[in-house]
């Protein structure tokens, strides 16, 4: 029953000195959801550019055959035509724009250039209940969250008539819960008839909607799985071509006495100053000790983090901290750094890195002081401070001058954890440290946490990742709308229990 | 399957054996911009010195254009880290034009006694300079409002009290000679002057003025002092690199560079002694060239800028104080700005209500010719100085032809809209 939409035969695509991709086949059928899988850099977002046109007919080798036509794009606007709609893992919706006028942008039903509100209006309406979505279609885009987001860009795809949607990394920055209703909706889309393409590195989603897999590793196609051969296991051993027994480093945890304590510490949001974010939240991390915080998107993790580290998010904020007993002061985040706190963003292109810049400055820029006496500046020590990090934490770039921005994220990310490695800390708070990049650089970042542990530095985890939580730390809090709900051993923990606690954290707020 | 235990970190890829060349490649890509900026300033200067008929290399020109354009590279210097630091200050031709009749009033109108000494004048100037500057800075670093937004408003406001203040239309002089000696002044000559060809004297007894060659040896010690130090510094360092085994730069262009440059100095040296010596106003810049130079490339401020223009969040989450930081950087641009005001007051004996009109655009022009991004984050503080030069030298080149002034400006504006089409077209390409 089923036909074949879309083959892509022998693609083959060369870069200045580098082949991104060398005959790469793909052949997708009607009706089905197949999952695109491999490392980063692997070369699935390369492979997307060539369908869509991004990069023209012409720049690469090989046919792209949409429903029994021979394809030659010269752009965006080509694939669009034929019904080829992919939605970027970078949302490009214009945030100052209400919902209709970001759907239709471009592309209004208009006349003579006359925009005609009503007819776009009751149209977003139509898409929006497609998706799922109950917003006005008049809302702005920048008041919806990043979830309702993604959801436009569906609609937005869906409003061009699409045969054949493209998702890149769509659940990167959703929550559980969005995802789920994500993946709900692409299934929906299934039964009635679309054909997409997900790129996605949670396996475990691949697993709950692929029909097939495409696993590509350095510009190759390895293999395509059928429905029943696909497992989280199989997968990762073609993406890495290597078995992944043990997808978290053994280590043997040395836990010493109390190092970083907070006491009560309320928060209140920086806009709304009636809203308190964070509710008397206590806990204490360990010398030796990696302690997760567990929660949903908007539990609270990331500006509990921020407000504690010099101040960075909200406002009227109370409480004590102590660094071995002695209260600290972190009112600014110099005193946060001289005092040995560090915090790894979750965002690290945002609020991590300076991308028009290279390895070697970015590395040094949280501890200037320790590559200079009175303020001028030792190029060769910092030289050698940027190798020796290089090495460490195995950032894989021609040399130090590489810059940040042209690295793959896992090599950006150890460029950020370089960074606070260098500013010697203490305490380390790592907010989401894995977040989009490949197993390969996982493992790697989790052997660095083992060894920062092991050396006695007191790490805070803070991830979306509930077996990332299990398998690397030895405490867990679980947070919820700001409070701290839950408190259990990593021995002990389950995903379940994580959830449960969570789930009773929201019951009490409603009774 | 055969089964590992775990997975090893990849390692050995392609990339990490093929390190040594490709540090070389890099380090020449990068330099190469600023090499082609001298390059260019190099070939303009000699299109200019064959169709002005060799006038361009005269000695008495090469001051004259020293002296015409410092205040736009004095204050291209402070452009420059505004611009870095992610920012912009519409407001320095008014500033400078406050600070010429603020020095002007003090020294020849107001009674002041002693206090109008040139020197105490032009300190006090200066200060007033760094206050307004930190006026500025404040509301844009704490209170975040838009450099161009409060800029914008300090030209209005400065350009209207500089005005006010020489009563309207009139201007205000003349300057005392001491004071214009840091537009006009030559360094004295404390060796003396050598005379190699000496003057010709005409049948009336009398000496013809400018024939003959006299040395202001002065001038030439301290330019050999100069060339010798530059060449025994990038020596210095480049041994230092080679020790700890990070040198970049292949040693025979390392030759050439410092052959060429000082080759360059040391002709320019030379005709400045013989004409009457290096200009103090060339000697101030010179200073603060190197004063620049170092605090953007060897110092922890500068680098701060660098990474505050370039993500500003992470920079701050990085233990930077940003606010600080853009306080500083608008002090130090309203300081720069007032000596530019000193210079142009010194340069036409008078304060004058336009002095430094428009000259905001030549100063930005320039930064952005030597290659700073409009984004922030990049820029250098000698393609400053070299795109000042380059605007310098067409517009003194343009004038000795005798192109019309409103030419000019359009020579200039694709001047400098070629430069920035390069620069993207250079780094998309990359």
């Amino acid at each position: 029953m089923a036909s074949t939409i879309l083959e892509m035969r022998d693609i083959t695509k060369t870069f200045p000195g580098v082949k991104a991709l060398s005959n790469v086949n793909l052949s997708v059928e009607e009706g089905e959801i197949h999952a695109i899988v491999g490392e980063n850099g692997a070369g699935k977002s390369t492979l997307m550019k060539v369908l869509s046109g991004v990069y023209p007919s012409g720049t690469y080798d090989g046919q792209i055959i949409f429903r029994g036509q021979e394809c030659n794009f010269k752009g965006i606007h080509d694939s669009e035509h034929i019904g080829i709609v992919i939605i970027h893992q970078e949302l490009a919706l214009v945030p100052m724009l209400s919902i209709t006028e970001n759907i239709f942008l471009g592309n209004e039903h208009a006349s003579y250039g006359v925009i005609d509100w009503d007819a776009n209006e009751t149209r977003t309406a139509a898409l929006l209940k497609k998706v799922g979505l109950k917003e006005d279609p008049k809302t702005l885009i920048t008041n919806i969250g990043v979830g309702k987001q993604q959801l436009v860009e569906i609609a937005k795809a869906l409003s061009k008539e699409v045969k054949l949607l493209i998702l890149d990394e769509p659940t990167a920055s959703l929550s559980e819960k969005d995802s789920q209703a994500l993946l709900d909706l692409l299934l929906e889309f299934k039964r009635q008839g679309m054909t997409s393409i997900l790129i996605s590195h949670k396996l475990n989603e691949v697993n709950r909607v692929a029909d097939k897999v495409t696993v590509i590793r350095d510009g190759r196609t390895i293999e395509t799985l059928p429905r029943k051969d696909i497992s989280e296991d199989r997968i990762i051993t073609s993406m890495v071509g290597r078995s992944l027994d043990d997808r978290y480093p053994p280590r043997e945890p040395q836990i010493g006495d109390v190092v970083f304590e907070v006491r009560d510490w309320s928060v209140y949001h920086p806009i709304h100053p009636e809203r308190q974010v964070i509710k008397n939240v206590n806990l204490n991390v360990r010398e030796g000790e990696v302690v997760g915080i567990a929660g949903l998107m908007g539990a609270g993790r990331t500006e509990f983090a921020m407000s504690l580290f010099g101040r960075s998010y909200g406002r009227h904020i109370t409480g004590e901290v102590s660094l071995h007993g002695k209260p600290l002061d972190l009112s600014s985040v110099s005193k946060a750094v001289e005092n040995r706190i560090a915090y790894v963003t979750e965002d690290r292109k945002t609020y991590g890195l300076n991308l028009i810049d290279h390895i070697k400055h970015n590395v040094t820029l949280a501890n200037l002081g320790g590559v200079s006496s009175r303020g001028v500046i030792d190029d060769m020590r910092e030289m050698s401070v940027a190798n020796d990090y290089r090495k460490k934490t195995n950032i894989r770039a021609s040399s130090v001058y590489q810059l940040t921005g042209n690295l793959s994220g896992g090599n950006q990310q150890k460029v950020v954890l370089s960074k606070w490695l260098f500013a010697d800390p203490e305490v380390l708070i790592l907010d989401e440290p894995t977040r989009g990049i490949d197993v390969g650089a996982k493992y790697e970042i989790y052997t660095i946490i083992a060894r920062l542990a092991a050396e006695g530095k007191a790490i805070i985890v803070i991830s979306s990742e509930m077996p990332e939580l299990l398998g690397i730390t030895d405490r867990i809090y679980v947070m919820n709308e700001g409070r701290i709900v839950g408190e259990m051993a990593a021995s002990e923990a389950s995903q379940e229990k994580i959830m449960r606690a969570i789930v009773r954290g929201e019951g009490k707020k409603a009774s | 399957m055969s089964t590992e235990s775990a997975p090893a970190p990849q390692s050995g890829t392609a990339e990490d054996v093929k390190q040594g060349p490709r540090i070389a490649v890099s380090a020449l890509t990068t330099n190469l911009r600023e090499y082609g900026l001298i390059i260019a300033l190099i070939v303009i200067m000699l299109f200019f010195q064959y169709t002005t008929s060799g006038t361009l290399f005269k000695p008495v020109n090469l001051s004259n254009l020293v002296q015409q354009n410092s205040f736009i590279i004095v204050m291209a210097l402070g452009m420059l880290l505004v611009i870095v630091a992610g920012y912009i200050d519409l407001s320095v031709g008014s500033v400078a034009g406050f600070i010429g009749a603020l020095a002007a009033m003090m020294m020849v109108i107001w009674p002041l006694g002693i206090f109008s000494n040139p020197l105490v004048v032009s300190i006090v100037c200066l200060i007033v300079g760094a206050l307004i500057g930190a006026a500025q800075g404040y509301w844009i670093a704490y209170h975040k409002i838009p450099s161009f937004i409060v800029t914008l408003a300090g030209m209005l406001i400065f350009r209207g009290i500089c005005q006010a203040l020489l009563g309207g239309g009139s201007s205000v002089g003349p300057l005392p000679d001491s004071f214009k000696a840091l537009s006009s002044g030559f360094i004295p000559d404390v060796i003396g002057p050598l005379v190699l060809i000496p003057p010709t004297v005409n049948a009336a007894g009398k000496t013809i003025v400018g024939s003959g060659l006299t040395l202001h040896m002065t001038t030439i010690v301290l330019g050999l002092i100069a060339v010798l130090a530059y060449a025994y510094f990038g020596f210095r360092t480049r041994r230092k690199r080679e020790r700890h085994g990070y040198e970049a730069e292949p040693f025979p262009l390392f030759v050439i560079k410092t052959l060429v440059g000082s080759a360059l100095a040391l002709f320019l040296v030379f005709q400045f002694a013989s004409y009457r010596g290096l200009p103090v106003v060339l000697l101030v810049m010179g200073v603060l060239i190197s004063l620049f130079v170092f605090v953007t490339k060897r110092m922890t401020i500068g680098r701060r800028i660098y990474a505050m223009g370039g993500n500003a969040k992470a920079a701050q989450l990085s233990g930077i104080n940003t606010e600080r930081l853009t306080l500083l950087v608008f002090i130090n641009m309203g300081v720069l700005s007032a000596l530019g005001g000193l210079i142009i007051a010194a340069r036409l004996g008078q304060a004058v209500p336009a002095a430094g009109l428009g000259s905001e655009l030549d100063v930005i022009a320039a930064v952005f010719i030597g290659g700073a991004s409009a984004m922030g984050g990049v820029g250098q503080v000698i393609g400053a100085v070299v795109g000042g030069f380059i605007m310098g030298v067409m517009n003194n080149g343009m004038s000795i032809m005798g192109v019309n002034v409103d030419w000019q400006q359009v020579v200039k504006g694709l001047v400098l809209l070629g430069a920035v089409i390069f620069d993207v077209y250079n780094k998309n390409k990359a």
